[in-house]
């Protein structure tokens, strides 16, 4: 009993030690926010200086606009385009076909980012699209369709067809059988997608480094050009309206699993 | 209703924004860089590659990413074994797991910069650090711009991507399993080492492709913490991209960086499969 | 007398809140076939897995061979278990899913080389030793589970529902087998099922559980024959258990007719619970036997008849041979020694 004791004090110890690993930073990043002097360390009292200072600054307001409006457009293109794609896989009976297929889906996911960022802005420079907001976007979407898919794709396998033909057995046409009784059996899988799409989105980084330009940037790319002029408590509130923004989100995501170990699923 | 028409602006986009994209790399890899617009069949680009003065950077990244997978599977191994053990005597009680390993991958989600500028305010000369062993009257320590700080920043970056995939393999062990070796005469430390740990191989495999091809090219973490001090292969293609007259090379180094991973993956996959039927402990 | 081997006094396990065994007192024999039966939840095999070392019980004691076990761990017990779904090391191949045991003994190679080939012989699996556990069949996993235990020597098997997941043609044969075995081998088999006819093909000793207690000790032919209460003969097999009132020794009224029976010991007019086998229930012509009724269904059952005789207030379960029309009229009639009488729980 005593070598009990003695483990699970060792365990809890462990467990607090990795904890205070990933969360002490973040931690001192949110208090610092709130401090009354341009220092990260260094208490000297509460204020908001830097959040009224960070919503007067045009370049990282557009840079937030720019990350929030890609990051919804990027979620609902590559929901529609990975939801009709994950129906469409469906319907390949050939394992060659859908092996080929499941391998183009899966490139983007196991390729390294660095390399999917320079062949993406030697495309967009080769057919001569100049680097900017739709470039953005349009290598947020290819980098996201995959996961989309990866997400619906289960509920689709699980969708017993049977109830598709007893929609039409009963006199459904295909588009109301359809809207009836497939969507509802695979909008789980089609949220999560979206969700994930939004946070993948907004959290990178790499990707959009090389294809963006012409002075459009999201907040990543602002806060990796900024940040090397030396820390300012504007970040440190940036940060933190980010930080509960994600956490919220990955609040809900983690809701609509239901809890049922789901986390490393929703893992790139 | 599964109408396969449905797939095929996935299949389009894919062609269009992956495919096509990785075979621009392999042309600009493979010609010389004309200002004129000819194109013409060239070599020169991989001879450019094995350069002493690039071996050196491939070494150093190679050694950083190494370091950094050694820390992360150090560290993470065994906060993943000691999740998996709780939510699993949890779920044989019946209940739901903690959602502990939820909080360990959060931070993974949160926004890459925001979380290497954390660590910044911290690490800094005069950041967080200093200003606790001040307070303690110890003296201060200055890591920041050294290959350690670099390898801390990937670790810090990376180990939620270790600590996952030994987790999800952790609990899926079958409690039997255990019990069976205990039963057959074998104490915790040899059944830990007899059954656990060669059953968690998988995950500790994929947790080290996870983390060490990210780590090989997150120029960002070099950039962040050696202030461009440390060249790494990443950066290095990061460089030559963003210079138009690099991109020939940079994509030769690409090709080189694919071909490494896709070898790379290969031998885990080799190492993994060959385990899978002898006992190496 | 027999020597008791494992001696089981006063055992209480709860889980939570939950009572999974209540003050269970029990001694096994060496070289005993013993089997706990009872419904899945009646706690056998928490039982057995106490005896394996799985759990500690929550108050009572465990001893082997006169020796107090509780905080002996379960390696360190002389017991080896055979798991339900056989729990057998994926990433091993057959020699070293058996050698397991040997090698933590650090035997000698060759003694290890040996020994292995030696019980593969005996499970019929002459051969098998490079096999990849994924390549066997639900049967043969069975085997080298039972190899892997019985390897060791242990000086008790523990068997948890082993057969259960084996189709029903595979299991007869198992039995057959692992009763071989036992005899063999000559250890004591810890046996636990659901299954009320594998128990009594098997055992020496046949324990029935209830709701974390014991019901009944005794062997096949006296659980069959005279289970101790309404529960033991539901569970055994099929059964009519009727109430009935004893009128006095040897005289027992069912359904306001007087049966003889051969019990005796029951105070005058004491409410009982009778039981009657269904194959000891005679159908007579209509006049002839002491109940009359109507024949409500007839299935075939390969060998019997399964007949529902309605007799008005009570539909009885009657096997026999021979074929009786639905609706005929017939009459029932049993002998004095089949009528088991029981109290009342």
């Amino acid at each position: 009993m005593k070598k009990n004791i003695f483990k699970s004090l060792f365990e809890n110890t462990y467990l607090f030690l990795m904890f205070l690993f990933l969360y002490f930073p973040i931690v001192m990043l949110m208090i610092f926010s709130f401090n009354s002097v341009k220092s990260t360390s260094n208490w000297e009292g509460f204020s908001l200086r830097w959040y009224e200072q960070m919503f007067s600054d045009d370049a990282l307001l557009e840079a937030f606009a720019n990350t929030i409006t890609i990051g919804i457009l990027a979620a609902v293109i590559s929901c529609i385009i990975g939801t009709a794609a994950a129906i469409g896989i469906q319907g390949y009976r050939s394992k060659k076909a859908k092996g080929l297929i499941n391998a183009l889906t899966n490139l983007p996911m196991v390729s390294s980012e660095l390399v999917m960022g320079v062949s993406m802005m030697i495309l967009f420079l080769y057919v001569k699209i100049p680097l900017g907001y739709a470039t953005l976007l349009m290598s947020h979407i290819t980098f996201c369709v995959p996961y989309v898919i990866v997400s619906v794709l289960p509920k689709l396998v699980q969708l017993d067809t049977g109830l598709y033909e007893a929609a039409l057995d009963l006199g459904a046409k295909p588009f109301y059988a359809f809207r009836k009784v497939v969507i509802p059996e695979i909008k789980p899988g089609v949220i999560s997608g979206l969700l994930i799409s939004f946070t993948l989105s907004i959290d990178d980084f790499v990707i959009s480094f090389f294809t963006t330009g012409n002075g459009v940037s999201n907040l990543s790319i602002y806060i990796y050009s900024s940040v090397r002029r030396g820390v300012n408590p504007m970040y440190n509130a940036l940060s933190t309206i980010m930080f509960v923004l994600v956490a919220l989100l990955l609040f809900m995501i983690n809701k609509r699993s239901g809890n049922k170990n789901n986390a490393p699923s929703i893992i790139p | 209703m599964y109408k396969k028409s449905l797939s095929y602006p996935h299949l389009v986009w894919m062609v269009a924004f992956v495919i096509v994209p990785m075979f621009l790399i392999f042309l600009y890899a493979f010609t010389s860089n004309t200002t004129d617009g000819n194109i013409s069949f060239t070599f020169d680009n991989f001879k450019k590659c094995i350069d002493p003065m690039y071996l050196k950077i491939y070494a150093n990244s190679i050694w950083i990413a190494f370091l950094s997978v050694v820390f992360c599977l150090i560290l993470g191994y065994p906060a993943a074994k000691i999740l998996a053990d709780k939510d699993r005597r949890r779920m044989a009680a019946g209940k739901k797991a903690s959602g502990l390993m939820m909080l360990f991958v959060m931070p993974m989600w949160m926004n890459v910069m925001l979380r290497l500028y954390s660590w910044l305010t911290i690490l800094q000369p005069n950041g967080v650090l200093n200003s606790f062993l001040g307070i303690l009257n110890l003296p201060e320590i200055d890591i920041m711009y050294t290959r350690t700080a670099v390898v801390l920043g990937t670790v810090y970056d990376f180990i939620p991507f270790m600590i996952m995939p030994i987790y999800s393999v952790l609990i899926k062990i079958d409690d039997s399993l255990i019990e069976a070796a205990e039963d057959l005469g074998a104490n915790k430390s040899r059944v830990f080492l007899k059954v656990i740990l060669p059953l968690s191989l998988p995950g500790i495999v994929s947790g080290i492709t996870m983390v060490f091809l990210p780590a090989l090219t997150s120029f960002y973490i070099s950039d962040f913490f050696s202030g461009g001090q440390f060249m790494l292969i990443g950066n290095l293609i990061e460089k030559n991209f963003k210079n138009p007259v690099g991109r020939n090379f940079g994509s030769s180094l690409s090709i080189i960086l694919m071909g490494f991973a896709f070898l790379s993956m290969h031998i885990m996959k080799l190492f993994n499969k060959s385990n899978r039927q002898m006992d190496m402990f | 007398m027999a020597k008791h081997l494992i001696e089981l006094t006063g055992l209480c396990k709860t889980f939570d809140d939950n009572e999974v065994l209540k003050d269970i007192n029990l001694y096994i024999n060496e070289n005993e076939f013993l089997t706990l039966l009872g419904p899945s939840g009646c706690g056998k095999s928490t039982l057995l897995r106490i005896i394996a070392g799985f759990e500690t019980p929550t108050s009572g004691t465990v001893s082997f061979e006169g020796k107090d076990l509780s905080g002996v761990p379960a390696y360190e017990r002389k017991v080896n278990t055979v798991f339900q779904r056989y729990a057998l090391f994926p990433h091993l191949d057959v020699f070293d899913n058996i050698a397991f045991g040997l090698n933590i003994k650090k035997l000698p190679k060759k003694e290890i080389e040996q020994k292995v080939r030696k019980v593969l012989e005996l499970v019929n699996l002459k051969g098998f030793e490079n096999r990849t556990i994924s390549s066997l069949s639900g049967g043969q996993q069975q085997r080298i589970a039972i190899a892997r235990a019985i390897v060791n020597e242990p000086k008790v098997l523990l068997l948890d529902e082993p057969l259960a997941a084996l189709d029903l043609k595979l299991r007869q044969g198992m039995q057959l087998e692992l009763k071989n075995m036992q005899r063999e081998l000559g250890i004591t088999f810890i046996y636990v099922t659901h299954d009320q006819e594998e128990a009594l093909t098997m055992s020496d000793t046949v324990v029935v559980m209830k709701e974390g207690t014991i019901q009944q000790i005794g062997t096949p032919t006296d659980i069959y024959n005279e289970p101790k209460n309404a529960y033991v003969a539901d569970f055994i097999g099929e059964s009519n258990i009727i109430d009935g009132i004893m009128k006095k020794d040897c005289l027992v009224n069912i359904l306001d007719t007087d049966f003889e029976c051969v019990d005796t010991g029951f105070s005058e007019n004491e409410d009982v619970d009778v039981v009657i086998r269904p194959e000891d229930i005679y159908i007579l012509e209509p006049d002839k036997g002491k109940i009359p009724g109507t024949v409500e269904s007839v299935i075939f059952k390969g060998v019997h008849y399964e007949m529902v005789i309605d007799t008005g207030s009570f539909k009885w379960l009657v096997h026999d041979t021979a074929k009786y029309e639905v609706g005929s009229q017939v009459s029932l009639f049993v002998k004095p020694f089949d009528i088991h009488i029981m109290k009342k729980s």
